[in-house]
């Protein structure tokens, strides 16, 4: 059971791991999802495979054996809330950027790529003069 | 007074300019310096105690894990310090006060002051190193608002850059030293550590910390070759230079060496690194400082020179020179703080530095001139002044070295020289000599105000002088009592008979005067010789820095996504793989469940739906619907590996995630285009491949083998009932032992709705909403937008629907359920009236907003919380009862409940704003309202661009 389990995390894994490599937004955002799958189920499975034994407790006799581990159960029960969160966030950006952009690639215009070059400090006085006379003038 | 509260009323103090400024400059003057006095009074009212041998401390506990203690003590050195910094700070207070012109922001200059001076209190009053750091890296901070005060001069921005990250750059370093220190005794506080002596130096990594320590303090303290950015910071105000440069925050490189004196001292490596560099920086300082032609330059480099003289003494390690470099230390602040005001008041009068431009002040500025000269004879080492006492003594420990004796004499005369030189080149070149008619602006003695603090400063210079064992014994003693670890009694005094040391002070007073009145020659051989400009170095440096990191950062991502993501991907592969190949794997200690015909059917249909995935991710909405697919068997595989309430959580997220990506497809293209060559694909797939391969075999062996060390499981499950009240363990960690950090998601899945609506909000504005309204789909509308029966099925199923959530909330604490389920389940509920009713019917239906809805719930959270302050507990620890009514089953209450509330209100606000939001810009994009939702559309709105 736990090579199936380990096998579905890889193929979870290998195809979010492709998909964020995907040019358009939409791809990106299920390689998300797909990335966030196989990480809620890593995260359960530290606490190992148990088969039938829920944690909650079946009488108060503070007998704790025949459970499983809770503690990853709690953790993975907020990740899956806050991932949702998350994906709405992106989703949102990236209809953002579609609208406002006309296009949902996912990279920078290739004017935009390259940063501007490095100001030396004396680039950055003269500048400053410039600002400082633009100012004055305006 | 306690210690603590010493090294806090500065930063009290900090507060007040900045509420009293509106009352003017006299009133922010005069309430930083009551705080100053009231500081320096409680200071000076332990002198009997530390006199006596006694240390006074105070601790409180601050972070005992990791041996962070906000513990102050005040011994010897800590009240010498203390008195310089506060005392000398009064002066600068009241100076500052009538340097500043009337256009400056006076405020803001005595609140950075006040933090400062609070942070070397700090510093000097410390009792653990940590805490000490902090104090450290605060003058860093401080000192750079401060050289950058004038913000409209580039050299003061350069100047103060460059400060902060030199002087920063070393406090990294310390850092780590200390921690090494810390990590050595077994202990961070400073008493302790003083202790270790034996422990320290054997540790092989005494040296490592011996280093990265002394990069801290050089740096701080402008040793060689870190000297530079000092004579830049002096582009500050020249309160600023007198205090920070001058008096204090250099000296702080000085007091941790003499703090950790003790310690590390004593060694060969400490005595050739610290007492070479001392001495280099001496003449260095002292050499350069002659030729400088602006006035505080010309002081800066000397201050660099005597910060190299006392760096020397301490290097020398024998308790005789620690008392001589604690001397030295109060001679300098009081003749060198001295000089810096009356630079100031040449500068404020005379409006130049420049030494060429000056000359012949002592008749127009009678009062100046005289404190100038004192002050400069002292800092020459003119009898009888306190400056030639403590030189004296520098010379004779130079003439009683065990090593290297020789050269120490040669060079500390030399540098003694030019020290000569220097001194009388300030008296001679700016006051005497005939007066002048091109000044830039009239001089004159300035008002009380500027010169009664450096008049003072200039009368101790004499007294110390004259009575040194009365005026400064006591403090000479007790500090070096503290540096050395063992009773010191220093004779003072200015006649020690013909010795050596006279005789090498003699050679350096002729030698100055020689090499002044011959000045004109000299500089011409200077002007000749090659000048290294330090700044330039440094901006080259700190240029290839920037451009280093530019181009390795352009090559791994140059604002394309795919590449970024995968230089990601494969270093994180390749961490793992090295980290598995290095690290120790335990032997498999699990045996594998046995397979079973329902979990591998569902397998079989994850990897299919998976492979279909990226084979058809092109396909948008048939993507969705594999998505959704794999979502299901996610949840079915919780449920059966035995988390009832994962599957519950999985599968109503995976509902609302799907809605949501249905709504974005609205907008979005339904179809991808094949944009990558073949080649691209394989190696993405390669990459995905082996992130794959090496996720899931992580996964595989830790499946495998039992946890390394015990879970804490077993507490939980033990008191799950006990303490939280409940039978379903997983709730009780989420609402109760963990709530803090529920508390914390619940906000964050808040604030992601908000930013979901801020966008938004963006979205309906300007150039997009333009595009919004001229939207053309590219799909066709169903015919029947509200279907009958649609309309009709979910309305009956709402109440039942909310009272299913109802139930799974009330259960929650006792059977799989609770307030995050609850909620997706009500969002679905609700969610269901928007698909079939449509969006206006739902509107005008909806009474309370959802940002309402989300901070409710925060604040339901938050009260549950505080709750428990009442019951005198900590934030978030729960409380409950068992109740019986009539007619019902036993049933619990619990304040945990409340807290559930919070977490249930959060989670509908939150899904069904951001919901609510997407359904916005489709309306917005030219979608109709039918006031009734069981209209049939019109036949033109199918074009989707009717009017409003």
């Amino acid at each position: 059971m736990e090579a199936l389990v380990a096998t579905a995390i890889g193929a979870l894994t290998a195809a979010g791991v492709y998909l964020i490599l995907r040019l358009r937004s939409f791809a990106v955002v299920l390689g998300m999802t797909m990335l966030t799958y196989a990480i809620n189920i890593f995260l359960f499975t530290s606490g190992r495979l148990v088969i039938n034994q829920p944690p909650i407790l079946r009488d108060h006799s503070g007998n704790i054996t025949g459970y499983t581990d809770p503690l990853p159960q709690a953790l993975v029960l907020t990740a899956i809330v806050i991932s949702f969160g998350m994906t709405a966030v992106v989703v949102m950006m990236a209809l953002g950027a579609f609208i406002e952009g006309g296009d949902d690639y996912i990279n920078m215009p290739e004017e935009d790529r390259n940063m501007p070059p490095l100001l030396t400090v004396e680039a950055e006085e003269e500048s400053e003069i410039a600002g400082q006379t633009k100012g004055g003038s305006a | 007074m306690s210690p603590a509260l010493i090294a806090m009323l500065p930063f009290i103090g900090a507060l007040l300019p900045g509420l009293l400024i509106r009352s003017g400059r006299d009133v922010a003057a005069i309430s930083c310096g009551t705080a100053t006095l009231i500081a320096l009074i409680g200071l000076l009212l332990h002198i009997p105690e530390i006199l006596n041998g006694g240390v006074v401390t105070t601790s409180f506990s601050w972070l005992p894990q990791i041996g962070l203690a906000a513990s102050f003590r005040v011994d010897g050195l800590g009240l010498l310090f203390g008195i310089l910094i506060l005392g000398i700070g009064l002066l600068i207070i009241t100076y500052a006060r009538f340097y500043l012109s009337r256009k400056d922001p006076v405020g803001k200059f005595y609140t950075y002051l006040m933090l400062f001076q609070g942070a070397m209190m700090g510093i000097v009053l410390s009792d653990n190193i940590l805490l000490l750091l902090v104090f450290w890296e605060l003058t860093s901070l401080s000192s750079f608002l401060l050289i950058g005060y004038w913000r409209h001069l580039p050299d003061g921005r350069q100047g103060a850059r460059m400060a902060l990250t030199v002087t920063g750059m070393g406090g990294l370093a310390m850092i780590a030293g200390m921690l090494i220190l810390g990590q050595i005794a077994g202990s961070y506080e400073i008493g302790d550590i003083l202790q270790a002596k034996e422990a320290i130096q054997a540790s092989p990594w005494y040296f490592p910390a011996l280093i990265l320590i002394l990069l801290g303090a050089f740096t701080k303290s402008a040793q060689f070759p870190f000297h530079f950015w000092l004579p830049h910071a002096m582009a500050a105000p020249t309160p600023v230079s007198a205090y920070l440069h001058s008096a204090t925050m250099v000296k702080a490189g000085l007091f941790l060496m003499a703090r950790l004196w003790p310690v590390l001292s004593g060694t060969p490596e400490w005595f050739w690194i610290v007492s070479t560099t001392g001495l280099i920086t001496m003449l260095l300082g002292a050499f350069i400082a002659l030729f400088k032609d602006d006035l505080k330059a010309l002081l800066a480099f000397s201050t660099v020179s005597h910060l190299g003289l006392v760096t020397m003494l301490l290097g020398f390690g024998t308790p005789e020179a620690a008392v001589a470099a604690v001397f030295h230390i109060i001679n300098h602040a009081t003749f060198k703080a001295a000089l810096f005001m009356t630079a100031g008041i040449v500068d404020h009068e005379t409006h130049t530095r420049s030494i060429a431009r000056l000359g012949g002040l002592r008749k127009l500025m009678p009062i100046t001139f005289a404190i100038g000269t004192i002050a400069a004879l002292s800092m020459a080492g003119v009898a009888p002044l306190n400056g030639f006492i403590s030189k004296e003594m520098m010379l004779y420990e130079v003439d009683h070295l065990e090593r290297a004796r020789q050269v120490f004499m040669v060079i500390a005369t030399l540098a003694a020289t030019f020290s000569v030189a220097y001194s009388l080149r300030f008296i001679f070149h700016v006051f005497l000599g005939p007066v002048r008619d091109d000044y830039p602006h009239k001089p004159h003695d300035p008002g009380l105000g500027m010169w009664i603090g450096p008049a003072f400063l200039v009368s101790l210079v004499i007294l110390i002088g004259l009575f040194p064992n009365t005026m400064a014994g006591w403090l000479v003693d007790a500090s070096a009592t503290a540096v050395t670890g063992e009773a010191q009694h220093a004779e003072l005094a200015l006649w020690h008979g013909v010795n050596n040391a006279l005789i090498m002070s003699g050679i350096a007073l002729v030698g100055g005067a020689i090499l002044l009145s011959v000045y004109p020659a000299a500089q011409a051989i200077w002007r000749a010789g090659p000048h290294p400009e330090a700044k330039t170095m440094f901006q080259w440096l700190i240029g290839q820095t920037v451009l280093g990191a530019r181009n390795l950062t352009n090559g791994i991502t140059d604002g394309t996504m795919p590449r970024a993501l995968a230089a990601f991907t494969l270093t994180s592969v390749f961490c793992g793989a090295l980290a598995w190949s290095t690290g120790a794997v335990g032997p498999v200690t699990r045996p594998m469940l046995p397979l079973e015909l329902v979990p591998v059917i569902g397998w079989i249909m994850l990897i299919v739906a998976t492979g279909c995935m990226v084979a058809f991710h092109r396909y948008r909405l048939l993507a969705l619907v594999l998505v959704g697919i794999v979502g299901l068997i996610v949840s079915v595989g919780f449920a059966y590996f035995s988390a009832p309430d994962l599957a519950l959580t999985q599968i109503s997220v995976e509902i609302v995630t799907v809605i949501l990506l249905l709504l974005a497809l609205n907008f979005l293209p339904k179809r991808t285009a094949v944009e990558t060559t073949s080649r691209r694909r394989g190696t993405d797939a390669f990459i995905a491949t082996l992130a794959g391969v090496g996720f899931g075999a992580l996964a595989y062996a830790m499946m495998r083998r039992d946890v390394a060390f015990d879970s804490i499981a077993g507490y939980m499950l033990e008191t799950s009932y006990k303490k939280g009240g409940g039978d379903n363990v997983v709730n009780v960690i989420l609402v109760d032992f963990r709530g803090y950090d529920t508390f914390g998601e619940i906000t964050v899945l808040g604030i992601a709705a908000l930013v979901i609506y801020a966008l938004t909000e963006t979205l309906l504005q300007g150039k997009s909403s333009r595009r919004l309204r001229n939207w053309v789909r590219d799909y066709r509308r169903a015919g029947d937008r509200h279907p009958l029966m649609l309309v009709v099925a979910t309305r009956m199923l709402l109440p039942i629907s909310l009272v299913v959530g109802i139930y799974i909330f009330l259960r929650g604490h006792n059977e799989p359920g609770g307030g995050f389920i609850a909620g997706l389940v009500v969002a679905i509920a609700f969610l269901m009236q928007y698909m079939a009713s449509g969006f206006g019917w739902a509107m005008d239906r909806q009474r309370v907003p959802y940002h309402a809805m989300i901070g409710a719930g925060v604040v339901a959270a938050a009260i549950t919380g505080v709750g428990a302050w009442f019951n005198g507990r900590p934030f978030l620890t729960s409380d409950y009862g068992y109740f019986k009514l009539p007619f019902l089953e036993e049933f619990e209450l619990a304040t945990a409940m409340g807290f559930d509330l919070g977490v249930f209100l959060c989670v509908v606000g939150a899904v069904m704003l951001a919901l609510n939001s997407l359904s916005r810009i489709a309306r917005h994009a030219g979608g109709t309202v039918n006031a009734d939702p069981m209209d049939n559309i019109d036949t033109k709105d199918m074009t989707g661009k009717e009017a409003h």
